[in-house]
């Protein structure tokens, strides 16, 4: 059973995708990022697998479900669909719980200082105090320079286009990895520099 | 007497509060009632749970309980705005890592577009994919 996530500010950004695509599978918005918090999300897509007894037992992946920009960011879909189908048919590719524990991402007192800090800024931002708004993002940035959920994610909220120069900037910074990276083999490319 | 708005994980409270400079004093009648927290001889404690207080005096004040002193005191991260009388409660680390590694899949409620509510243990008995995305 998929369970789609999306952590935008509003349920009318993700909406057109939402509609055009018609999920069977619960289909959920998460506009307080409660779900970034409770699983140390730092990057979108992360993927997560829970088996039926509700344990974690694959980490956040950062993997895509089509080709479409793979000259971007240099993984093939097709290996991480593979392993999917593998987990749902013959219950493959979970990892021992240790295994698990090894490759979960860890918060630390800094990111969940940003955590705190994102969460003021979004509450004075939808409050129309722009300016206080905006020194508790750059804020949450500077504790969590690694987090997009608040680098980018506040991006529309603050103004700035996601896809544009300020994405850029941010991106020449390097991405986000998480410590399954080394473990999923999907990468045929190294990613491109903007 | 201000009020002071606390972000207190999802929720939003407002306190009664006295501001001086930098430093925020809650009313101690309103961190009780809304954020369940007394000072009490065992310590700061919130029902069945006491937190030990090792030093009382930086704690409550004439004006009332710090802010800045109860966070630390509750090992929570604290972000606060006093010009905007605003403050948010965060989760230590410490509990977050420790959810995480006990790898039960940490609970939570959603809403879907049509605002109907969706919580994931009652997935339990299937296989869950959980995809974070964004428009962004």
């Amino acid at each position: 059973m998929p369970i789609t996530v999306a952590l935008d500010r509003s349920p009318d950004d993700p909406r057109p995708f939402i509609e055009r695509a018609r999920p069977t599978h619960p289909s959920l918005i998460d506009t307080e990022h409660v779900l970034a918090e409770l699983y140390h999300i730092v990057n979108v897509p992360t993927l997560i697998w829970i088996d039926a007894q509700g344990r974690i037992c694959r980490p956040h992946d950062a993997q895509f479900g089509t080709d479409t920009f793979t000259a971007f960011h240099g993984k093939a879909s097709g290996p991480y669909l593979d392993l999917l189908r593998a987990w749902v048919r013959e219950g493959k590719g979970a990892l021992a719980p240790d295994e698990v524990r090894r490759h979960q991402p860890k918060p630390t007192a800094e990111s969940q200082q940003a955590r705190a800090e994102r969460a003021l800024a979004w509450h004075l931002q939808q409050r129309g105090r722009v300016e206080a708004a905006e020194r508790h993002w750059r804020r949450a940035g500077e504790l969590a320079p690694k987090d997009w959920t608040i680098r980018r994610g506040s991006m529309p909220i603050r103004g700035q286009n996601p896809f544009g120069p300020e994405f850029f900037e941010l991106a020449r910074e390097g991405t986000p990895e998480y410590p399954m990276e080394s473990v999923t083999p999907t990468r045929v490319a190294p990613r491109r520099q903007l | 007497m201000q009020r002071f708005t606390i972000l207190d994980g999802g929720q939003r409270v407002e306190l009664a509060a006295e501001i001086a400079g930098e430093q925020v004093a809650l009313d101690p009648g309103s961190v009780h009632e809304e954020l369940g927290w007394s000072l009490r001889p065992e310590g700061l404690c919130r029902g069945s749970v006491c937190v030990p207080v090792r030093d009382r005096a930086a704690l409550v004040g004439e004006r009332g309980i710090d802010l800045a002193e109860l966070a630390r005191v509750l090992d929570r991260p604290l972000a606060l705005d006093v010009a905007e009388r605003a403050a948010a409660l965060g989760t230590p680390a410490s509990e977050r890592r420790a959810a995480l590694e006990g790898l039960e899949a940490p609970d939570f409620t959603l809403p879907d577009l049509a605002g109907r509510r969706h919580t994931l243990s009652g997935f339990r008995g299937k296989k869950v994919l959980l995809i974070a995305y964004a428009s962004w």
